[in-house]
């Protein structure tokens, strides 16, 4: 049977130089952008573990709003959750085309006046396989429960998107390796985007263990 | 330079890290690193290579640290370099760009510079490059905030930093059009080092006794170097608006590094601001007072920052460690640091200083609160274990196999 190899991730942060001032260079600089760092404005903030979140898991949102102060904009950009999206184009095509509709709205174009401008960046990630393997789900569970949380953003987000399987690795092998559907199905429904890592591994364990009370599942 | 165990810092960091660092640091086995900067002692660098170089060494990986030295000659050189490049205007001569070169020239020589991968930090030593050999990766470490510099002084230094394989900057505006890649790394404070270790009360009563500071008032503090970025008039204006509504006794504590010829200067200008006011305490510190300044953070009610430039306020990581409110000045990584409202404030002028410190004198509770988000805020972003796993990253991703 093949077992499940829990993986560490590291990011490293790379800056591009490109910066926007007001909402048409955003545009731009969206437009332009390499999937990296598209992925990066919209999906590495999890892995920043910060303890104080802004208000929302998105840095071009939390720009939109907190510098250039269009909260409208910013209020519509946090409405597009990535998930279920199978490519980081269709996350971009998203971002375009809400900021062009709102651009197209309104006369004068919000730009920064006492904030920061939106600097460009982007990442790569390194991955450490960890000593954590498991053969069923209870080892799966207790795995999970005590692994480092860069390995949950690292099988569920980085899996999902930038290692374009659409799923996260948990589902994947849940549903390949140990046959349950049900339970992987369950995975993939949480709505990843609302709770940070830390949440995301409360409702994947809430849901094993149910699954073991249930089932008595062990395979 | 001291021994430092990577295990020690198991039961301070967020879960996880260090065996994370043990697994990252076995993919560099066999591998030798050199780091090269401008002064042993003084100064955030030196301090922060102080600490992370025995702790590269304890992960098991080949680690040295060399510094270039210079006459007086070469450090007012590179003191106008560093303003410079931090957006004042300077006036640099022929004679003192070819000091410069001279000076790297004859360092050069005399340094083995022969390792996998050679990180040079600051503009100090960057003409060192000339020294790259074939199959090593030599990256430029930037610690000051270099989003404005003086164009001219830029384009000149531009020309070596373009030779290395990648640059590192503290902050995303930082970047500058460069071919090479930039990569982003915040800098760190030690939790087990003396500045930021445990102390007793006593410990702490002692500092205060030995400096007759008052223990029956609260007290504004600000650590820093007397130079003008850190804006150490601006405290004092501050601290007298906020005079004439709280009792509290204003330290100014810092001192100068071997490469800072204008400590002295400022030094007095703050003396004259001070006004001979016996609440003030300007306390002109050697290089080692470690403990000294850990005993005042601990011991402050408020600690400042009120920068005009910084590239990265590591004394506002200190204090918020200690779990301390800190007030900064809205420039560079202070604005990264501080969550304005939740794990400090950020200002822009002495008016908006005077204010924040009256809000927290006069609101123990919340300011309790807000030190232990900026503690809890601190560990998971700012703590030298964060910076070792950084640096073990981009090495294992930038070192030639």
């Amino acid at each position: 049977m093949k077992e499940f190899q829990f993986t560490d991730c590291i990011e490293i942060k790379e800056l591009t130089g490109k910066k926007a001032n007001d909402e048409a260079e955003l545009l731009e600089l969206i437009e332009e952008a390499s999937p990296d760092s598209i992925y990066f404005h919209t999906h590495s903030y999890f892995l920043r573990h910060f303890y104080i979140m802004g208000p929302y898991p998105s840095d071009f949102a939390n720009w939109i709003v907190m510098q250039v102060r269009d909260r409208v904009l910013g209020e519509k950009l946090s409405a597009l959750t990535p998930s279920g999206k199978q490519k980081i184009e269709d996350v971009r095509s998203d971002l375009i085309e809400v900021i062009d509709d709102h651009l197209s709205s309104i006369k004068t174009i919000p730009a920064v006046s006492f904030g920061q401008p939106f600097y460009l960046m982007k990442s790569k990630i390194i991955e450490i396989p960890t000593r954590l393997k498991a053969q069923n789900l209870k080892e799966f569970r207790d795995s999970l429960a005590c692994v480092d949380a860069s390995a949950i953003y690292n099988h569920v987000f980085e899996a999902r998107l930038r290692g374009q399987k659409g799923r996260s690795d948990f589902s994947i092998w849940l549903e390949e390796v140990l046959g349950l559907s049900q339970l992987a199905q369950s995975i993939e429904r949480i709505d990843a985007y609302m709770y940070g890592l830390e949440g995301l591994r409360k409702k994947i364990l809430c849901l094993c263990d149910q699954e073991l009370q249930e089932g008595g599942q062990y395979s | 330079m001291s021994t430092l165990d990577w295990e020690s810092y198991r039961n301070i960091a967020p879960a996880g890290i260090v065996d994370l660092g043990h697994r990252v640091a076995d993919r560099l086995k066999g591998k030798k690193f050199v780091h090269v900067n401008s002064t042993r002692w003084g100064g955030g660098v030196a301090e922060m290579l102080h600490r992370l170089v025995p702790l590269f060494q304890d992960l098991g990986i080949d680690t040295r640290w060399d510094v270039i030295e210079g006459a007086p000659e070469f450090y007012q050189v590179t003191k106008s370099f560093h303003n410079a490049l931090q957006g004042q205007n300077q006036i640099i001569t022929k004679e003192m760009y070819d000091a410069y070169l001279r000076i790297n020239k004859k360092n050069g020589l005399k340094m083995n510079l022969d390792a996998d991968m050679v990180i040079i930090h600051d503009p100090q030593p960057a003409p060192l490059i000339y020294k790259k050999k074939k199959g090593s990766t030599w990256l430029w470490r930037c610690h000051i905030d270099a989003s404005r510099p003086q164009r001219k002084v830029w384009n000149f230094l531009k020309e070596y930093v373009s030779k290395y394989d990648g640059a590192i900057f503290s902050l995303p505006s930082f970047a500058q059009k460069l071919s090479i890649p930039q990569y982003l790394v915040y800098p760190s404070i030690d939790p087990l080092s003396d500045k930021n270790k445990e102390l007793t009360q006593e410990e702490i009563n002692s500092v205060l006794e030995q400096f007759n500071i008052p223990k029956d008032k609260p007290m504004i503090l600000q650590v820093s170097r007397f130079d003008r970025f850190k804006d150490p008039v601006g405290v004092i204006e501050a601290y007298k608006m906020v005079k004439q509504y709280n009792d509290c006794c204003l330290v100014l504590a810092g001192g100068s590094a071997a490469d800072d010829p204008e400590g002295l200067e400022v030094l007095n200008e703050v003396k004259n601001a001070a006004e001979k006011d016996k609440d003030i305490f300007i306390l002109d510190l050697p290089p080692d007072a470690n403990i000294i300044i850990n005993a005042l953070q601990r011991a402050a009610a408020v600690v400042l920052q009120k920068s005009l430039k910084e590239g990265f306020g590591l004394t506002v990581a200190e204090a918020m460690w200690k779990a301390r409110p800190v007030i900064g000045g809205f420039v560079g990584g202070i604005t990264v640091q501080i969550v304005y409202g939740q794990t400090g404030f950020t200002v822009s002028s002495a008016e908006g200083c005077a204010y924040r410190i009256r809000y927290l004198l006069n609101n123990p509770e919340f300011a309790l609160a807000m030190g232990q988000n900026a503690k809890e805020y601190t560990r998971r972003n700012f703590l030298i274990t964060r910076h070792v796993i950084d640096y073990l990253s981009l090495m294992t991703a930038c070192v030639k196999k």
